[in-house]
Parts: C-alpha cells; structure tokens; sequence
C-alpha cells in the first residue's frame, strides 16, 4: 500500500503537466516569491497577474485566453534554471517573464536560449543577461545606466566631491552599479574615497561604516537591496554619518522605510518610474492596481505588467505562437508606451528610456529629478 | 586610534550577541553530548513570537521598560516551549540511538523550522517591534558607546553568571552534572535525566528567546532563516571556547566578534563567514576541546 501510494505521489505530478488545454496559451513566469528580496518578486508577479487579467477580460491573444503558470525561485539561482527547464518542457509554455534579480536571469536565459523560448525580463538589469542570446529581451534600463545617472546626479545636483562606495560583492547586480558610477563619477571630477564591501545577508555593518566614517566623504553610494540598505542606513546614522546615501532601483520597496525608520529619510535612489507622475497611463494603472491587491504598486510592479503587456503585444502580432515568430516581433518593439516609460528595444535587446530620482520621505518617494540617456 | 577602538566596541557588542546563542548550544551538549542544530531556528521563532505579540497588543510603536519586558516574556515561554516539543518529539525517542541519528534528526528539526517559518511567517523580512530607545552612554570624540551595545554585553554576562551558579551550586545544577556524567548511574540515585534534560532545553531555549528580542532591538529586521548564519557563527564560538563550557562559550564568542570585525575593518567582508568557519578547523585540528575545554577519553 505504502509502494503504491509513493508511486502515486511520484506520477501524479508529470499526468497533470499533460492535462494542458487546447483553447489555452500558457505563458511561464518564474520569480522569487520567497527568499530574501521576495518582495521583488511578489510585485512583479502582481503587476503581470494584473497585466494578463486584463488582456483575457479584453478577449486574450488571437482568440485565446491566456493562462500563466508562475513557479517560485526561493531567491537562489539554481532554482531559477530548474524553474525555467520546467516551464519548457514540462509545462510547454510559448514565452517565459523572467524574474527581477539579474543573477537569477543569468542563470535562467541561456536555458530559454537553447530550447528557442522567448525570454521577457521585467527588471534584471545587469548587462549580460541579454548576452544569452537572441531570444533573451528586458524590457528595463541596464545597470551602466542606473550607475551613470547617480554619478551624474551626485555631481550636478548634489554636488558631492568625495564619495565612497558599499556594495555588496555577491550580488552582479550591485558590483555593476558600483563600477560605473566609481568610473562616471571619477571622470567628472570626483574622488571615491573608499570602496568596501558587504554580503548579502549580514545584518552588522559597523566596521564598514565606522571605516568609511574615518574618510568623512560627503556621500555614500549604496547600490544593494533594500534588506540591507535599510539596517546600513541606521548604523550609519547611529554612528553619527550625515552624509546623504544613494542608491539604485534594489531600494525600491516599503519595506526599505520600515525597516530604515527615520534614518532613510531623505536619501536618494534611481528608479523606473514614479507614483507622483501624472501621465495618465501611470495613475490609471496605480488606480487598477490598487483597486486589484489594495497597495500603491511599487516600480517591480509596473515592470511585470509592461512586460507582460510587450510580450502579449508581440505575440498579438506575430503570424502564430512559435518561438521564432514571437521572436522577431519582440524585437521590432519600439515606442510602446507602458507605465515606466516609453520602451524601445535596442540591438542588444536592452530597453533605452529614462530613470528617475527618487527622494524617500518615510512611505512616500518624492519625486526629484528625471535623467534620459 | 578613534576607529580602533570604535572596531573594539562594534565587535565586543558583536560577540556578545554570538555569546547568547553559543550558550544555548553549550549547554544542550553539556548534558546530551549533542549538538542541538535547531537551537539557532528556535531563536527564529522567539523573533517572530515577539514581533507578533507586539502587533497583537499593539505596542509594536511604543519603545519602553515595560514592552521589553512583555516581549522577553513571550519571546523566553514560546522558545520554551518549542525547544521543550523538540527535545519531547525529536530528541527523546532517539535516546538511545547512535550520536549520528540524533546529529541528523536535529538538522532535520532545523530544516523543519526554517522552511516551515517561510510557509507560516512569509520569507520576507518583516520589521522587528520598536523595544527600547538607542542612545549615546558617552562618547570620546567620534568614538560613541551605545545603550544597545552595553544592554547586550551585560545580558549575555549575567546570563554566563546565572548559568555558572545554576550548574554549581544548586541542587538542580548538581542534578544536572551528574546526568552529564552518566545519565544511567544518575537515576539509580533518584535522578530523573527525561527531567533534567527538558529543564535544560527551557534554560537553553529560554537565552535564546533574550537573545531574539536583544538582536531584533539592534538589527530590526528579522525572516525566517535568520538563524542559519548566526546559529553557525555561535556554534563556532561555542567549539572555540570549548563546547560543553559555559564561560567557554561567552570567551569564544567574543573572540569571534571581535576578529570578525577586524577582518572586515582592515581586509576584506569578503573573509568574515571564511574566517569562521576558518576558525573552526584549525582550532579542531590544534585544540579539539576549545580553548577553555578538557581533554577527556571518550569511555567505552
């Protein structure tokens, strides 16, 4: 009985893989759901959850209803291979939205790659996940970017001369932020005082800050995740740091406040996008979404639903569902206006828009500043 | 010379929380002659049964004596009580089994916790209450000594004191040694050793829960596998003083805070988990008791 029960449990799950309707096209979509920067994903899930929900109220693609099939990536890179491998083969899906983490798209891309399955990442912004190939596409600004428009704010706007880095050395994400904007911001005219590292997961960072207190920059550039930043942002201040901390789009959660308190006030990151523009696709969206899961949508979800509604846009036009014909539509992309911007794909794939500053005031974000390409 | 002695403070504060935690797992193999790799997740669940009582009574924004005191109470009964379930599900029905089974069940136990809190809590970090105001105690030029910092060493010293008398002048303490001793010798002489080892998991179990509402006043965010890393740091302070060692376990983890915070200072945060762990094998290799411990033959 035991046998045969464990035989049961083992089959059942590969009988319900084949059980796909016909009248159906699945779209796969992996992200971290749990895992230490799980609210990345939970928000990008939302906004393509939104994104799919409204394309099948409006009659789906060609006809058909789309149906989307999301596995959880625990945050760890091997898990976004399996994911990825799963959804292909297993769950036959035409296109896969990619997660947010850069890490984890550099793991999953060259699978979608092999098996020709267009790849749609919202938000991994490291420059070599496109490099997997030709079927690979984010629809984000990459991380050079990011790193020049501090650089450029820290210099123009804030005027900062001396400036040191913590990054955190196990994330690609971070180590890209941080390279360029220390090679922008020297070629401006700035001097990097110190750059020192930290690891994803640490919650003590005193001896960085105590170390980067003893070079009294005027400024501290922080490209992490909010998880980090927001404990970095109090040690800091418990040290007696003044100095304003900057940062990229891995700020961009509530959580960064609550866990920050006061300390994080006033500080700055770049962003996709800002819940205080008054373009109307961006408060019709900010309405929809609230209206659907109750929350101001943070920029990870306005990132999962313009993916989600790039792909769908090609799939419409592309001449039937194969990989190679979703493909090439995905790539003619150009001046889609989504919530984050005007989206044009570039020959790499990349997206090329604009990003904005960003100034946390507690559970707001004050609007600073916007800096095109 | 400022940022010298600021790295002493950082890594003595440091150390004192590794000290909290190394106490736990000192003690548990002081009586089983195990290690209890669950302790670390234990600690995980006092966090969390704190931040939900405060939510619940809705003190988690009023930072005073009195919601540190609640939140060390519920923090210290439900670690209590988990480790009591543990060692009442897990542990006792291995009693008898070989040293490796019981090893392997409390990874299990560990593992258990840890997935099952993604399942419960939600994996993302959550925001530990406000417990206690931070302030300056004083300061030489830059250099600032912390209420948080002094609250923590002084805990984890008390704790040290507490656990020395309790093991050395009390009847219970006595108790105790002699089930460490021979457990089956121990109940020919009126000892109950199922007893003696649950009111270890609750002493145990108990400076966990301190140890929970301590880091989360200092480091406010807490998930559930926030135990993994420090549970091993401690561990390794603990086999560094000498496992089984009650001042053993306070002595290596201030070693460990404090040569943690240098490397970071002066090399690189690259080798903080790597010195360690680094720690570890050579101090097995050199000096398999701990600094602190005594070499005994194992009795056949």
């Amino acid at each position: 009985m035991k046998r045969l029960l464990l035989a049961l449990v083992l089959v059942l799950p590969l009988v319900s893989g084949c059980t796909k309707k016909q009248n159906e096209i699945v779209i796969g979509e992996y992200d971290s759901l749990t895992g230490s920067d799980a609210t990345f994903g939970l928000s990008s899930n939302k906004g393509v959850r939104l994104a799919l929900d409204e394309i099948n109220a409006a009659g789906g693609v060609k006809g058909k209803k789309i149906s989307l099939v999301t596995l959880d990536d625990q945050g760890k890179n091997e898990e976004a291979a399996a994911a990825t491998t799963r959804l292909i083969t297993q769950n036959k899906v035409v296109a896969i939205i990619g997660g947010v983490a850069s890490g984890r798209s550099k793991a999953a891309a060259p699978i979608a790659q092999t098996h020709k399955v267009p790849f749609v990442s919202p938000a991994s912004t490291n420059p070599d996940v496109t490099k997997a190939g030709d079927y690979v596409f984010r629809i984000c600004f990459i991380d050079p970017f990011q790193g020049f428009v501090m650089a450029k704010f820290a210099n123009e706007t804030l005027k900062l001369k001396k400036v040191a880095i913590l990054r955190d050395v196990k994330n690609d994400y971070s180590v890209g932020l941080a390279d360029v904007f220390r090679d922008e911001f020297k070629k401006r005219g700035g001097e990097i005082v110190t750059d020192i590292s930290y690891q994803a997961g640490d919650i003590d960072f005193k001896a960085q800050l105590t170390e980067i207190r003893s070079k009294n920059p005027d400024g501290i550039y922080i490209p992490g995740y909010y998880t980090e930043v927001g404990l970095i942002a109090q040690q800091a201040r418990q040290l007696g740091i003044k100095a304003p901390l900057m940062g990229g789009d891995g700020w961009d959660s509530d959580k960064l406040s609550e866990i920050g308190k006061d300390a994080i006030n006033g500080n700055y990151y770049s962003n996709h996008y800002t819940t205080e523009s008054s373009d109307p696709s961006v408060t019709e969206f900010i309405k929809k979404f609230k209206a659907k899961y109750n929350e101001t949508p943070d920029a990870l979800a306005a990132l999962g639903y313009d993916a989600a509604k790039i792909l769908v846009a090609a799939m419409e036009r592309a001449a039937d569902l194969s990989g190679p014909a979703i493909r090439d539509e995905l790539a003619k992309t150009k001046d889609f206006v989504g919530v984050t911007g005007k989206v044009s794909l570039n020959e790499n794939r990349d997206a090329v828009k604009s990003a904005v500053v960003i100034q946390v005031e507690g559970k707001n974000r004050k609007y600073v500043s916007t800096v095109t390409p | 010379m400022h940022d010298f002695i600021q790295h002493i403070i950082n890594g003595i504060s440091l150390g004192s929380i590794y000290a909290l935690i190394a106490l736990g797992y000192t003690m548990v193999y002081g009586i089983l002659k195990m290690i209890n790799f669950a302790h670390s997740d234990v600690y995980m669940v006092g966090a969390f049964a704190a931040y939900f009582a405060a939510r619940l009574l809705n003190i988690e924004n009023n930072p005073g004596i009195l919601t540190l005191v609640i939140l060390l109470i519920v923090s210290m009964v439900s670690c209590s009580l988990l480790g009591l379930a543990i060692e009442r599900l897990a542990y006792r029905p291995l009693r008898g089994a070989p040293k490796l089974n019981i090893l392997i069940t409390a990874i299990g136990v560990s593992l258990f916790l840890q997935f099952g809190g993604q399942l419960v809590f939600g994996a993302d970090p959550k925001v530990f209450p406000d417990v206690m105001k931070d302030f300056v105690l004083f300061n030489i030029g830059p250099v600032e000594l912390k209420s948080f910092d002094v609250t923590v060493l002084v805990v984890s010293i008390i704790a040290m004191f507490g656990l020395q008398f309790l093991i050395y002048n009390t009847k219970l303490g006595r108790a105790m040694r002699a089930v460490s001793a021979n457990a089956s010798v121990a109940s020919l002489l009126g000892v109950n050793p199922d007893r003696i080892i649950a009111f270890t998991f609750i002493v145990g179990s108990s400076l966990a829960g301190i140890g929970s509402v301590l880091v989360g006043m200092k480091y406010p965010k807490i998930e559930p596998l926030m135990g993994m890393m420090i549970g091993l740091k401690a561990f390794v302070a603990a086999v560094l003083g000498g496992i089984g060692n009650v001042r053993g376990a306070v002595l290596g983890a201030l070693i460990m805070g404090l040569s943690e915070e240098m490397v970071v200072a002066y090399l690189s945060s690259t080798y903080r988990d790597a010195l360690a762990f680094g720690i570890l094998i050579v101090i097995l290799i050199f000096k398999p008791a701990g600094l602190l411990g005594k070499y005994t033959v194992e009795k056949v």
